[in-house]
């Protein structure tokens, strides 16, 4: 449930479910986030779901906080569960020029190559949230042994479709960007097509992600 | 594009420091990470579609500093410019000169020179018609990140052709009389991480004036000034960000979210710019300084209201 609904500026609410990060919590936020998008409420412009906490802007000429807010507080929950829970899978190319970090992991996880791809690969991720960058998926938990600092000085250029980790999380660089995650591979699936006009992006907060390892040969095959 | 798909149609001599294709914007896309977008002074945006009777969401060009130089083939056209912006018209060799907020006819051959917007940022074409461009989940707004909109996501670039649709009959002047205002105090109300600062740290945010640099765009305001420490936490768990927040980076120097800006973020959020104070904030240029106020939610809605009147007044007042 929301712990607290306040004000953020004077056109949006900022839903507080808690502190923690857990797919529990989440879960919770992406309910709210589903029953919000079908409700009618007058003047919602953009909601924005996130590990722990849920935006809701608004049209401050159309509606206003406290009305808003009265109306979130009273939204009877229709979907128990996030329907669209689907299993996504995507390639990953790991070969040395792809995986730009892989050497620092090594040191820094006392881990050699093959153990940190095969933990890596044998685990399932949940998607928390999307965004940053359109359609960037934010997905967990990462095996402990994973867990890695964001590079001292970030990139100013990470490769578009890059694989990073991060602490208990990974992610998918959707566009070439600035970025301090740990580079280990890259896919040649685009996960934000900005030619579809409905849908453009692939993975949706709630999914379920796994990955699987290919060689540069089908890397290159699933490019063309 | 190919040339002369149409009759009548702009070419681009010089496309200007960063100009793009923006209507309305973009709502609902939040959550997957396209951010709104739409023209960044909505005022004159709105006042740059009703002088040309317009539709309130048709696409117009706007421009940031310098303008672009473009070169009219065609029928005559009603156009005007809106903001505080230097232009002329090239006709045979003769340049004209023009003013703001009223309509003006544009000749076969004609060129037109938008030079600079004055002390300010951002300034709008509109014309008697329409530019055909592309549309992408409902917006025309070019997002030059995500690559989408007009133009194929892009600024505009030289040599290029802007195709232009139902063009319309000479429209009466519609002049409106409007001086931007320049303002350097910005009203804003608390953010969700106020208490991430101390009373110092806060005393501080308020009390001194801030420089706008020049790592300013359509994305945000990065500002330099004191530093801004944080006792709590430099990062947050990410979360949504609308645009007008002010987040601390870890560095301590406030950044303020403006319309292309990513959708979530990191930093703590120490406060928000009000709504009514947007339009104006965004066209504070490098090398300005400005300073911070804080009012309360009432007092912020209600100068909404009175903003929007004010708006509502000026079109009221088109001769």
């Amino acid at each position: 449930m929301i712990k607290n609904i306040s004000n953020l500026g004077d056109a949006a609410l900022y839903c507080d479910f808690g502190t923690e990060v857990n797919k529990a919590i989440n879960r919770n936020v992406i309910n709210y986030f589903n029953n919000l998008r079908d409700s009618n409420f007058l003047g919602i412009t953009n909601i924005t779901p996130s590990y722990n906490k849920l935006v809701i802007s608004f049209d401050l000429k159309i509606t206003s906080f406290t009305k808003l807010k009265k109306q979130v507080e009273n939204l009877e929950l229709k979907k128990k569960n996030n329907s669209k829970n689907n299993l996504i899978k995507i390639p990953v190319c790991c070969t040395e020029e792809f995986a730009l970090d892989i050497k620092r992991l090594q040191k820094l996880l006392k881990i050699n190559e093959a153990k940190i791809y095969e933990t890596f690969f044998s685990k399932n991720y949940y998607c928390y949230m999307t965004g940053f960058i359109a359609g960037m998926p934010f997905l967990g938990d990462m095996d402990k042994s994973l867990f890695a600092k964001r590079l001292e000085t970030p990139r100013v250029k990470v490769p578009k479709n890059s694989i990073g980790i991060t602490e208990q999380f990974c992610n998918i660089y959707t566009f070439e960007s600035p970025g301090g995650w740990n580079i280990i591979g890259k896919t040649p699936v685009d996960i934000f097509d900005n030619k579809k006009n409905t849908e453009p992006n692939l993975i949706n907060p709630g999914d379920t992600i796994s990955f699987y390892p290919i060689s540069k040969l089908e890397y290159e095959k699933k490019y063309e | 594009m190919k040339k002369n798909m149409n009759k009548n149609y702009f070419e681009v001599l010089r496309p200007g420091i960063n100009s793009t294709f923006q209507d309305n914007g973009r709502n609902n896309f939040y959550h997957i990470g396209i951010p709104f977008s739409g023209a960044m002074d909505n005022r004159n945006f709105l006042l740059a579609n009703t002088i040309s009777n317009n539709g309130i969401n048709n696409p117009v060009l706007e421009f940031a500093y310098q303008g672009p130089k473009l070169k009219y083939i065609g029928e005559n056209i009603s156009i005007n410019v809106t903001g505080d912006v230097n232009f002329k018209i090239i006709r045979k060799n003769k340049n004209l000169e023009f003013s703001c907020y009223e309509n003006i006819v544009l000749e076969n051959n004609d060129c037109l020179d938008i030079l600079s917007t004055n002390r300010s940022v951002y300034g709008y074409l509109s014309i008697g018609g329409t530019f055909e461009v592309d549309y992408y989940l409902n917006s025309c707004s070019t997002n030059t990140k995500a690559k989408i909109g007009a133009n194929s996501g892009e600024k505009l670039e030289k040599g290029q052709i802007i195709q232009l649709k139902n063009i319309k009959k000479i429209l009466p002047k519609n002049k409106i009389e409007y001086l931007n205002p320049k303002i350097e105090n910005i009203r804003i109300i608390k953010g969700p991480h106020f208490d991430y600062f101390s009373k110092d740290a806060i005393d501080l945010f308020f009390s001194n004036e801030f420089n706008v640099t020049k790592l300013s765009d359509r994305m945000g305001i990065r500002l330099k000034g004191p530093k801004i420490s944080n006792i709590k936490n430099t990062n947050i768990k990410s979360e949504g960000l609308v645009k007008g927040v002010i987040q601390i980076t870890a560095d301590g120097d406030p950044i303020i979210m403006l319309s292309d800006h990513g959708t979530i973020g990191g930093y703590p959020k120490i406060a928000v710019v009000i709504s009514a104070d947007y339009d104006k904030l965004v066209q504070i240029p490098p090398g300005s300084k400005i300073k911070f106020k804080e009012i309360n939610l009432k007092d912020a809605e209600t100068i909404f209201k009175l903003y929007e009147m004010e708006t509502q007044n000026l079109i009221s007042n088109i001769k």
